[in-house]
């Protein structure tokens, strides 16, 4: 039988990432978080700016040092590589930004932006096998081969996109962080983009861990989704649960905020408010993040801080009340 | 319904380096009093011109063509003069620009920037005009009114932040608002938050509002009239019935199947192909017709003429000629 072991590819526990604020403040953008990427699923991350999804994401690729906790990538743990595994590790796990007019260098030619990977893992053995590859690359984002001579302002955002991604794929990597590579674009070119990266993953195998915050985009493309806020993960599930059982009492606003695009849905819609606005995270509230905003909140969530529990098979919620409300 | 604004042949064009952008080609509409009507299309083609058009906020290289005629009350209002326009603005039209942390003035406190525009328009003491202030900031929900006139933008949210600007642009009750892609950089529950609050004020103040945007889900529960323009063109208009239930031109068809549903589970997202064509040198026929899947060879030719289906509801496309 697989082992979880055999089946994660990366796996995530405890991990911390503080940043100094100033001389005595700390802002807790990832606090204590854990949770796994089984090889080949796409694992959405959704949460309101601020929530600590970016960070969580860069520090999971070895972009960031962490504060605390681990992040295992097939069980060697990313902040400890050295050497040719750290090297090794960087050909592996590949990130898309999420703007690509800032993303991407504008004094270098495509070529030479999608090449770079490819130099730098030795990955070619000839200048003319090279460019044959970023000729291929280009044709596999679905742009022309002949695009590798233009410079990046000569391109629309969805084509820089691409450019991106093909720069990502360039050192054939197998995981694949996808920091909101479409919240930059437009609904037309969102779905090329999302189409072209689902095609990719069929193709080549790949696991991405998809960030976002646009859920109904999510919930398109991803087998899980996990729900942060405030540097804490609310709740992870199968975006079907996600959708039609959600738990916590954040997700459940979350979702009832998004606009349907149908005038009848809208109509019956009910929303479910949350009191204020976010809080900051240097200053978080005691107990459970949310509290403050819930509208189910009780004396004990203001004390205790919930754990993530298990409620059934891949359904983890990390809330006081959510057997008791639903 | 009266209509409150009527666009005749309106046509902007901006005289740049790599030739005449024609952002806004010969486009007819009109807006009915008292309700909410969206301006639905992609980035470029041209929504934000012609409300900036409205406003008379076309500056130089832009160009509104002679042809062009905006009736706001049947007044041409581009035949205003100076002082006309500075009445117009603000008592006939205001505007609510996308990005509040680049519209607000980073060095004026809120209350002075709400109380400028009062003291412009008003004869009124500053006293007087500062109350109206606070009053304006609780219409749009904005807690503790009276400190927070004295605090600057950057101590607001982002959400807050954008309060702050509608609450400048209802100051003195306009006619009719324009909304310029109002929610686009807010997070999903701030923008139903909004959402919510204007809906209120302009059903209590029967307010007409333009709402220009990109997001057909924010259009779904708040306007009663779409205008889908691309590249510059209205290609369909009607009510919200007549564009989400029954869509006649193929790109509002391909619009609103591109953008995945929460209550829907599909295999893959349908796309629309292609990218938009270059403004500067548009295409002669149907500008939709090299992304048109049902493309037929007259498309290329000539722009198709208006068509109306059923009352109100108007679409320019051949499909919907002779044969049908």
């Amino acid at each position: 039988m697989m082992t979880d072991k055999d089946r994660n590819l990366l796996e995530v526990s405890g991990l911390k990432k503080y940043f100094k604020v100033g001389k005595k403040k700390t802002l807790k953008a990832v606090d204590e978080v854990s949770f796994y990427i089984r090889k080949g699923e796409t694992l959405g991350v959704v949460g309101e700016s601020g929530c600590g999804k970016t960070t969580c994401g860069r520090t999971c690729i070895g972009l960031y040092e962490k504060t605390d906790g681990q992040v295992l990538y097939r069980g060697e743990d990313v902040h400890q590589m050295k050497g040719e595994k750290r090297r090794q590790f960087t050909k592996q796990a590949q990130i898309i930004f999420q703007d690509p007019y800032a993303s991407l260098d504008p004094k270098m030619k495509v070529s030479e932006i999608i090449a770079e990977g490819i130099r730098a893992h030795e990955l070619a053995g000839s200048e003319e096998e090279i460019k044959k590859r970023v000729g291929e690359l280009l044709v596999t984002v679905g742009l022309d081969a002949s695009y590798g001579t233009r410079y990046v302002h000569e391109f629309s955002g969805g084509q820089r996109q691409r450019i991106g991604i093909a720069r990502a794929l360039a050192v054939e990597p197998e995981f694949i962080v996808c920091d909101e590579p479409i919240s930059a674009l437009d609904v037309s070119i969102q779905a090329q983009i999302v189409n072209l990266l689902e095609k990719l993953k069929k193709e080549k195998g790949l696991t991405y861990m998809f960030i976002a915050h646009d859920l109904s985009m999510v919930k398109h493309i991803s087998d899980r989704v996990m729900v942060m806020y405030l540097g804490k993960i609310m709740e992870i599930t199968t975006s079907e649960n996600l959708y039609n059982k959600p738990e916590h009492p954040y997700t459940k606003a979350l979702l009832s905020a998004i606009p349907i695009p149908d005038p009848h849905v809208e109509e019956k819609k009910v929303r479910i408010r949350m009191a204020g606005e976010i809080p900051s995270p240097i200053n978080p509230p005691s107990g459970c993040r949310f509290q403050n905003r819930c509208p189910y909140a009780v004396e004990k969530c203001r004390l205790e801080e919930p754990p993530l529990v298990q409620m059934e098979v891949e359904h983890f919620v990390s809330c006081h009340r959510c057997g008791d409300i639903s | 319904m009266d209509a409150i604004l009527k666009v005749e042949n309106l046509s902007v064009l901006f005289r740049t380096y790599a030739g005449e952008v024609q952002a806004v080609r010969n486009i007819s509409f009109e807006i009915e009093e008292g309700n909410v009507t969206a301006i639905v299309g992609e980035s470029g083609c041209g929504k934000s011109v012609t409300s900036k058009s409205i406003m008379g906020l076309i500056n130089k290289p832009g160009i509104v063509s002679k042809e062009s005629k905006i009736f706001f009350r049947d007044e041409n209002i581009l035949e205003y003069t100076e002082k006309q326009w500075e009445n117009y603005r603000g008592q006939g039209c205001s505007m609510v620009f996308q990005d509040a942390l680049t519209a607000l003035n980073p060095t004026m406190n809120i209350g002075k920037q709400i109380t400028e525009k009062i003291l412009v328009h008003k004869k009124v003491p500053k006293k007087e005009a500062w109350q109206e202030g606070i009053r304006m900031l609780e219409l749009v929900g904005i807690p503790n009114a009276a400190m927070r006139m004295k605090q600057y933008p950057h101590e607001f949210s982002g959400g807050m932040r954008q309060r702050v600007m509608i609450a400048i642009a209802l100051t003195l009750n306009p006619k009719l608002l324009i909304a310029d892609e109002p929610t686009t950089a807010l997070d999903v529950t701030i923008q139903a938050d909004i959402l919510e609050m204007m809906k209120d004020i302009q059903k209590t103040h029967g307010m007409t509002i333009i709402l220009i945007t990109h997001d057909l889900g924010i259009v779904a529960n708040f306007a009663q009239n779409i205008i889908v323009m691309y590249a510059g063109k209205v290609v369909e208009e009607g009510s919200s019935e007549d564009i989400f239930y029954h869509p006649a031109h193929p790109y509002t068809e391909a619009l609103l199947r591109a953008v995945p549903r929460l209550d829907v589970s599909e295999e893959t997202l349908e796309t629309i192909e292609g990218a938009p064509p270059n403004m500067a040198k548009p295409p002669t026929g149907c500008p939709f017709a090299a992304r048109c899947k049902k493309k037929l060879p007259v498309c290329e030719q000539t722009f198709p003429e208006r068509v109306e289906l059923t009352k109100g509801h108007e679409v320019c496309c051949w499909l919907q000629k002779g044969d049908r």
